[in-house]
């Protein structure tokens, strides 16, 4: 009987909600974001050493964090899609791997873009860049699989395994490829890595990180409604609410 | 109490209670329920695309249902899946027979992941079916006839109480059919139980012997 | 009903039939299990064409080119891993027999990898010395790829298992399978790599005997569940 009432209820709860979410996530996003690029690029003071370059990394850090956290958030909803056969959970998986692909692409392009002026390339073999490129990889595979798959619920479990195994590999690869760079250079050699940084040049990266996050959460509800509604366009409460 | 209940109304050993099946767009099985007693046939009935081959397959579990249970000697299948497979013997529309192999060496394999067999059992079953002669052929030299019997020995041989086949008597000629009603009423006489899909009708009148049409 | 007492066989008897059946199998289809280990050499043999004759060069890269030969040589020998039991519906059968799934798939798994990998493994010092790899580093070489290619037969098998029910999904498996592999051939290659220029190499080949036993303890369940689903259609 609960299952029932569940399984019928919650996708037009969910898209209900999704809807009422999303401005209080989009709007504080933009918010904490041009909050972010005027403390980023005019308040914080220029690096020493790498000049004004290092303003990219407002766009690239957290891009980068936040390519790797929607791969986890979308193998754990995959995950919890399996174990407890939730339909929503599937779509919400569905719905992270566009937009963490997109973040991963944002991360590579800024790396690069970083690249020129610090290493005189437009691609350096870098372990956090190189990572990011298997990442890509991860979530074009997961895409292509889900989408050679007429069934959508046949393409949410074997693209759901696919995430698991993936998530599973991401440590793998991580240590992998900075062993692999560290046979050529010491480990240290990663500028894009932050990890002294004075306090005005903190603040803005981490108002920028919360700002990405924000707004990863408003177009999840955004994907997430486009989702639902493709998956229920033959449910009888849709047709209801557009009449 | 409850043993006493038990004894006066038997049972069913398979149940399934409305059972829906989604395939794509289409809405396939809405609420499909049936019960299965022991030393029983029913004949999954319908015209072509009904859904007969997918109400099987959710019974035997290589189909999840979308909303529904299936039951198998009181416990609700995916728990114990394992159990009711070992009780489980399916024929599908294919043989599930590797052609490169003798029909012989076919049997040995299927049968032996489930249970210790020697060749004179199988040699002895393959004769009931009348292929004998076939028994050290490769499958890919044997008509399609010949394969289905084959594929039916198998059935048999593995000792399963539940059988589920999905039109059986295909590529069969008059002879063979007649040799399979033998072997489904010796099942049925020994406790066994039958679930098919089929387009002709086994058994026809015989006590035991139930239809469920399919619309 | 006759079957109460069944004694079902244990799972080293099931592990041992499964073997002996598709060894049985691929003694017939000889050929076929021969086209992986010929496109292995083939393609070693793209790269002194592509590049220089000289030994010297070649030597410098021999590493790299036979790990990614080996991969791609296991890559292609995974497409018939599991497509023909799917369409002749012995699959159906397996999944059905009540034994776990997992151990069956893993079987099969083990042919693949006595198939393609242990060959490569024998194989591999040959095509390396055509390439100007001295012979100190052959043992070495042949055990990163007996490791290694272990690992590259679990991951494949449950990329396989997923693609197994998809129409020409051979492209589509390369995409899933290859990014998984990558850590497998970073290790295998700088193993072989540092061998070369004399320095120790336990530490990349524990790492590589590390994952083998990972991908083989978890990976079975993976191929079963994906197996599951690709015998739906």
């Amino acid at each position: 009987m609960w299952l029932w009432f569940h399984k019928l209820s919650s996708p037009p709860y969910a898209y209900r909600t999704a809807g009422l979410v999303r401005p209080w996530l989009f709007w504080p996003a933009i918010l904490l974001m041009i909050v972010g690029a005027i403390g980023g690029l005019v308040l914080a003071p220029e690096d020493y050493q790498q000049k004004d370059a290092f303003r990219i990394i407002y766009v690239h850090v957290p891009s980068a964090s936040l390519s790797l956290m929607i791969y986890t958030v979308m193998a754990v909803a995959a995950g919890v899609g399996m174990i407890w056969r939730i339909k929503l959970a599937h779509a919400v998986a569905a719905a992270c791997a566009p937009i963490g692909a997109w973040f991963t692409v944002a991360t590579l392009v800024t790396g690069s873009i970083y690249g020129k002026p610090m290493w005189g390339t437009w691609w350096e073999w870098d372990p956090r860049l190189t990572s990011e490129l298997i990442l890509l990889f991860l979530y074009l595979g997961y895409m292509a699989l889900r989408a050679s798959f007429d069934d959508t619920q046949r393409a949410d479990r074997a693209s759901a395994i696919l995430a698991i195994v993936g998530v599973v590999n991401v440590p793998i690869v991580k240590y992998s490829v900075v062993w692999w760079n560290s046979l050529h250079q010491g480990p240290s050699i990663s500028k894009l890595a932050a990890p002294s940084i004075e306090g005005s040049m903190l603040w803005p990266l981490l108002i920028m990180m919360l700002a990405f996050i924000l707004y990863f959460g408003a177009v999840l509800c955004d994907r997430l409604r486009g989702e639902i509604l493709r998956r229920e366009r033959n449910a009888s409460w849709l047709s209801e609410s557009l009449a | 109490m409850l043993a006493q209940v038990a004894a006066t109304s038997p049972q069913p050993q398979l149940e399934a209670r409305a059972v829906h099946l989604w395939r794509g767009e289409k809405h396939l099985l809405r609420g499909v329920s049936f019960a299965l007693y022991s030393g029983e046939l029913l004949q999954v009935v319908g015209p072509n695309g009904v859904g007969k081959t997918s109400l099987l397959r959710c019974v035997a579990g290589l189909l999840p249902t979308e909303s529904g249970e299936i039951v198998w000697q009181g416990q609700q299948l995916p728990e114990g899946r394992d159990e009711f497979h070992r009780e489980l013997a399916y024929l599908a529309h294919v043989n599930g027979l590797k052609a490169e192999l003798t029909a012989l060496e076919n049997l040995r394999f299927g049968v032996s992941v489930r249970r210790a067999v020697t060749t004179e059992e199988l040699r002895e079953t393959l004769q009931l079916l009348h292929v004998e002669a076939c028994a050290d052929l490769p499958v890919r030299a044997l008509s399609a006839g010949q394969k289905r019997r084959v594929a039916l020995a198998r059935i048999m041989l593995t000792r399963a109480s539940l059988w589920i086949l999905d039109e059986p008597i295909t590529n069969l000629d008059k002879a063979g059919i007649a040799l399979f009603e033998a072997r489904i009423a010796e099942h049925m006489r020994t406790g066994g139980m039958i679930l098919t899909a089929a387009h002709q009708l086994l058994l026809q009148g015989q006590p035991g012997v139930r239809t469920l049409e399919l619309r | 009903m006759q079957s109460s007492v069944q004694t079902t066989p244990g799972l080293g008897k099931i592990l041992m039939l499964v073997l002996a059946r598709d060894l049985r199998l691929a003694v017939r289809h000889w050929d076929q299990v021969l086209q992986p280990l010929i496109f292995f050499v083939i393609v070693t043999t793209l790269f002194p064409l592509a590049i220089s004759p000289a030994l010297d060069e070649l030597r410098k890269i021999s590493p790299g080119v036979l790990w990614v030969a080996a991969m791609l040589a296991s890559l292609l020998a995974l497409e018939s891993l599991f497509r023909p039991d799917v369409e002749d519906g012995t699959m159906e059968q397996w999944v059905l027999s009540g034994q776990p799934l997992s151990l069956l798939l893993l079987a099969k798994t083990l042919t693949h990898w006595l198939l393609t990998g242990l060959p490569l493994v024998l194989m591999a010092p040959i095509v390396g010395t055509a390439l100007g790899m001295p012979q100190s580093v052959w043992p070495v070489l042949a055990a990163t790829l007996a490791l290694g290619t272990g690992s590259l037969s679990v991951l494949g098998a449950i990329g396989a298992a997923l693609t197994v029910s998809v129409r020409r999904g051979s492209v589509l498996l390369a995409l899933l399978v290859l990014p998984l592999e990558m850590p497998v051939l970073i290790f295998g290659a700088r193993a072989v790599d540092l061998a070369m220029h004399g320095e120790p190499v336990a530490g990349p080949l524990n790492l590589l005997a590390a994952l083998l036993l990972f991908f083989v303890s978890l990976g079975p369940f993976a191929m079963a569940a994906a197996m599951r689903i690709s015998v739906e259609s």
